[in-house]
């Protein structure tokens, strides 16, 4: 059986929605960014596989860039943990109520 | 035949991976798994013949970001369990109708592009790095200087955030010294 | 000539703007001064044009601006001094000149000195615009602007509960009329295209007979409301609550001949329905009788000049109803030199007995106030139409017209109407001026007004006088070029020598019948008793009859509306609005708990409910283009 750009998609597809349940679910803020970078490297399967498929390296460009993107955030967000956390004591997202309307 | 085995395989590893990062209750568990996971997605690149792409994918991850988290984790000291509350069913009911949804439009997609034509085609002859090397310094020179510049940044603003009064190390101080600091600290806030 | 022109109408203007800058102020003679020497310059303007329209020469015609020119709609500021404008302009700056100079005694004790003085003379620009307009739309303004200048006049004394009531009165009859009147113009713009006069009177021969007269009854309506004929009568005799000279404003030079004016000045109009104009004489007669015999028993000083004036003003509508537009206009002169004159003696008898109004109160004042005195008595012979001051000439002038053109009916009814005249007038004068001094008992002092204040009255005393017999001549004359040049003779000189005879004779016998019955003023119980003074001193219970049926159930109607349909309906629609978008704010407002994880939750069912719509989209696309 050929493994078609369905394929790739369908799990690129699934591996977002894992990385949506974890965006949802989790409160620790460290968790939340595990589940980001999941949700980033989701789309960069399906890139990498339209990029393949079509014969294109533009879609393995974009791949780099996420990753780079991805690096610097978890660089500056790590940051902004570690300052919150000096501050507050926790990373705990329901503790985060400043923005309360 | 072996490509099929070899997707199938991983796939199944990296949706397992995944699966326990989102919902372990160990943070530890979640970090190893999500490093496992990203060394399994480096296979899909490599058998989509972007080895550039994959090897990339090893050091920048399970190289410097899996680091990272680990030294944050050990600053916030959340290797224990993870406490999370407020969990709310509704949400398991959300996700599966919109991951079916999502999975909807994603086949709808190639169907409706299938008359896509490569703007940058893949060279024939030449090494996936060499070709990616070709046209990530020729096309793609200015977003890629404009990432690196970014990458500085984020990693001067990380050094910033974090460096904060370093100077007071929690792992040097005794057990009176931290409660004293801690106690100081929710007076300023 | 242009000069004139514009000085005449707009130093008025000038000198109510320039009091308005102080109308907050305690007083300052000043804007008295002011305004009353610009008004004299206006005076001394119309002069000129007088002299120049006398002289032979052409009306003068300007065109100052373009106020509106949209599509087929052209109206320009445009002014017309002609015979008849100018005849208007004259009588209008007179009494006015008199007014103010007057007014600067009168009101000089009043707090609202400055206030008065500027809206006086914008209420003489009102009316110079309404007079010297060449087009309908021009003297709509100046209709417009009387109305609003004679509710801040009446209702000059705010704090009074009455003043307030009064001027509201007048304002909401005036504005009942000016729908007709606005009606009237719509009709004439509908048929003609044009709202200049020169245009309208073109085409009104072509235009059909119906038209004409619906054109006729609507414009009628108007000036129904502003010189207050029945059954919009009520206002004028209320309108006695604002401050004696703007009484005499009103009553003499403006306001309330503005209807007259508009008639005679669309005479080609009624020329055309002379079935309308009958109704109209028909209507002024009526009235002439109807208010004359509410004076006979009023106890109210102003009130009874007032009902003398509406009575007038039914003659004048005769006139000009039966097509003599110059006997009306040149009544309306006389007139207006007349009545001033007995309105500012009044003011000066009021002034005196300190603001009494009830001449049984009075009594005897010839003594202290000799020339008030004088000038009144010769204000009243004039409106009597004893020979041979101005109410002779234009008065019995009416009589004879009604007379020519054989209609009996109203001659016998004008003719009983003099004879109430003279009664009433001179009962006036006799409780004023004759008998016991009876004003002792409620402790007045009398007093002679300011001499300027009497120098200022006397150009009206000798105007009354002398404008019947000095100018009538050449009066008819100039008018007549503009319109309708029909001479009233009685034919057989013994009849004329019996009417003029006999009328002077009746007049003379009903003054000494007043004279005689009031002397002494005793109030006569048994009389007061009867039904027809009753019905006489309520005004024919037409006040209470509005007050009853008309009043009463639009406030009725007006509470239903309130709380049925306001409250119930619109208010009610509002408020939900309001309470929806509320509760909804307040349903949601959970989703701004601050909490990040609900915020991501959210973000990502909009995420959901974006691709949900965009793939509906993209299905629904392919399945209609498909």
């Amino acid at each position: 059986m050929e493994i078609t750009l369905t394929h790739y998609l369908v799990l690129s597809t699934l591996l977002f929605a894992i990385g949506l349940i974890g965006v949802m679910r989790r409160t620790n803020l460290l968790m939340l960014f595990f589940a980001t970078e999941i949700l980033l490297n989701a789309v960069n399967i399906g890139f990498a596989a339209i990029s393949r498929y079509y014969g294109d390296l533009t879609g393995q460009m974009f791949a780099f860039f996420v990753i780079a993107i991805a690096a610097s955030e978890v660089a500056v967000g790590l940051g902004l943990l570690i300052v919150w956390f000096k501050r507050s004591g926790g990373i705990d997202l329901t503790t985060m109520t400043s923005m309360k309307g | 035949m072996f490509e099929t085995i070899a997707f199938y395989l991983f796939a199944l590893l990296t949706v397992v991976m995944f699966s326990i990062t989102v919902f372990t209750r160990q943070a530890l568990y979640a970090l190893t798994a999500l490093a496992a996971g990203m060394i399994f997605i480096s296979a899909f690149y490599f058998l989509l013949g972007a080895d550039f792409l994959g090897a990339v994918q090893i050091i920048v991850y399970t190289g410097a970001v899996m680091a990272l988290y680990a030294f944050g984790m050990m600053f916030f000291d959340t290797t224990r369990h993870v406490n999370e509350h407020g969990r709310s069913p509704q949400i398991v009911f959300l996700l599966s109708g919109m991951a079916a949804l999502l999975i909807v439009v994603i086949f709808v997609t190639p169907i409706v592009s299938e008359n896509v034509t490569a703007r940058y085609p893949v060279l024939e002859g030449v090494g996936n790095a060499q070709a990616v090397g070709m046209v990530l310094f020729t096309k793609y020179l200015v977003p890629f200087e404009v990432a690196a510049v970014m990458l500085l940044v984020a990693m001067v603003a990380g050094i910033v955030l974090a460096g904060k009064k370093m100077d007071k190390s929690l792992t040097l101080m005794e057990e009176e010294e931290i409660e004293l600091s801690k106690q100081s600290q929710e007076k300023a806030v | 000539m242009e000069l004139y022109l514009y000085l005449a109408l707009f130093s008025p203007l000038a000198g109510s703007l320039i009091a308005a800058l102080f109308g907050a102020q305690p007083k300052t003679l000043f804007t008295g001064l002011l305004t009353s020497s610009l008004l004299g310059l206006s005076l001394v303007s119309s002069t000129v044009l007088l002299v120049h329209i006398l002289s032979g020469g052409s009306a003068v015609h300007v065109e100052m601006m373009t106020w509106m020119a949209t599509g087929d709609l052209y109206i320009p500021f445009g002014f017309l001094v002609d015979q008849v404008s100018v005849t208007m302009m004259m009588v209008v700056t007179v009494v006015s000149t008199v007014v103010h100079v007057y007014s600067i005694g009168y009101m000089h004790h009043d707090k609202g000195f400055n206030r008065f003085f500027s809206w006086l003379s914008a209420f003489v620009f009102s009316m110079m615009v309404l007079v010297m307009s060449d087009n309908f739309a021009g003297l709509f303004i100046g209709w417009e602007g009387v109305g609003l200048c004679s509710w801040a006049l009446i209702g000059f004394w705010y704090h009074k509960e009455s003043a307030s009531w009064a001027a509201n009165e007048a304002f909401i009859m005036n504005r009942i009329a000016d729908l007709g009147m606005l009606i009237g113009l719509f009709l004439i713009y509908w048929n003609v295209g044009s709202l200049q006069y020169d245009r309208f009177f073109e085409a009104v021969t072509l235009l059909d007979q119906s038209i004409l007269v619906m054109i006729g009854i609507f414009l009628f309506i108007g000036a129904m409301g502003k010189s207050a004929q029945f059954p919009l009568h009520t206002w004028l005799a209320d309108a006695m609550e604002g401050p004696t000279p703007v009484s005499a404003l009103i009553h003499a030079a403006t306001m309330v001949t503005a209807g007259v004016y508009l008639v005679v000045r669309a005479n080609p109009l009624y020329e055309m329905i002379p079935d309308v104009g009958y109704f109209i004489a028909s209507l002024g007669a009526f009235v002439a009788m109807f208010a004359a015999s509410m004076a006979l028993v009023n106890r109210d000083m102003k009130r009874i000049i007032a009902y003398s004036t509406l009575s007038q003003l039914g003659y004048m509508f005769v006139a000009a109803g039966l097509g003599a537009y110059w006997v009306a206009l040149f009544h309306l002169m006389a007139h207006a030199f007349f009545k001033a004159l007995l309105f500012l003696g009044a003011g000066n008898v009021m002034h005196s007995m300190s603001d009494e109004l009830d001449p049984f109160k009075m009594g005897g004042l010839k003594k202290s106030m000799k020339w008030t005195w004088i000038m009144m008595t010769l204000a009243s012979v004039a409106l009597a139409g004893i020979w041979p001051l101005a109410g002779f000439f234009s008065k019995d002038l009416i009589l004879e017209v009604a007379f020519v053109e054989h209609h009996y009916v109203l001659y016998t009814v004008l003719l009983l109407t003099a004879m109430l005249t003279a009664f009433y007038s001179f009962r006036l004068i006799a409780l004023i001026f004759h008998g016991e001094e009876r004003y002792k008992e409620y402790g007045s002092h009398p007093h002679e007004a300011y001499t300027f204040m009497l120098i200022a009255m006397s150009p009206l005393a000798l105007l009354a006088v002398i404008s019947g017999f000095v100018f009538k001549g050449s009066y008819f004359d100039m008018v007549t070029a503009v319109l309708p040049a029909t001479e009233y003779h009685v034919h057989s000189p013994i009849v004329f020598w019996i009417m003029v005879i006999g009328t002077q004779l009746l007049v003379g016998l009903a003054i000494a019948f007043a004279y005689k019955k009031y002397q002494n003023a005793k109030i006569d119980k048994v009389f007061e008793e009867r039904l027809c003074y009753k019905i006489l001193r309520n005004q024919y219970y037409i006040p209470d009859f509005y007050e009853e049926y008309i009043c009463k159930p639009y406030r009725e109607l007006s509470y239903v509306a309130w709380k049925q349909l306001d409250l119930r309906i619109v208010d009610a629609t509002v408020d939900g609005i309001a309470s929806l978008l509320y509760k909804t704010g307040e349903q949601t407002h959970t989703m701004q708990n601050g909490n990040l994880s609900t915020m991501l939750r959210w973000m990502v069912a909009g995420t959901v409910l974006l691709l949900a719509l965009g793939v509906a989209f993209t299905v629904g696309y392919s399945v209609v283009a498909g």
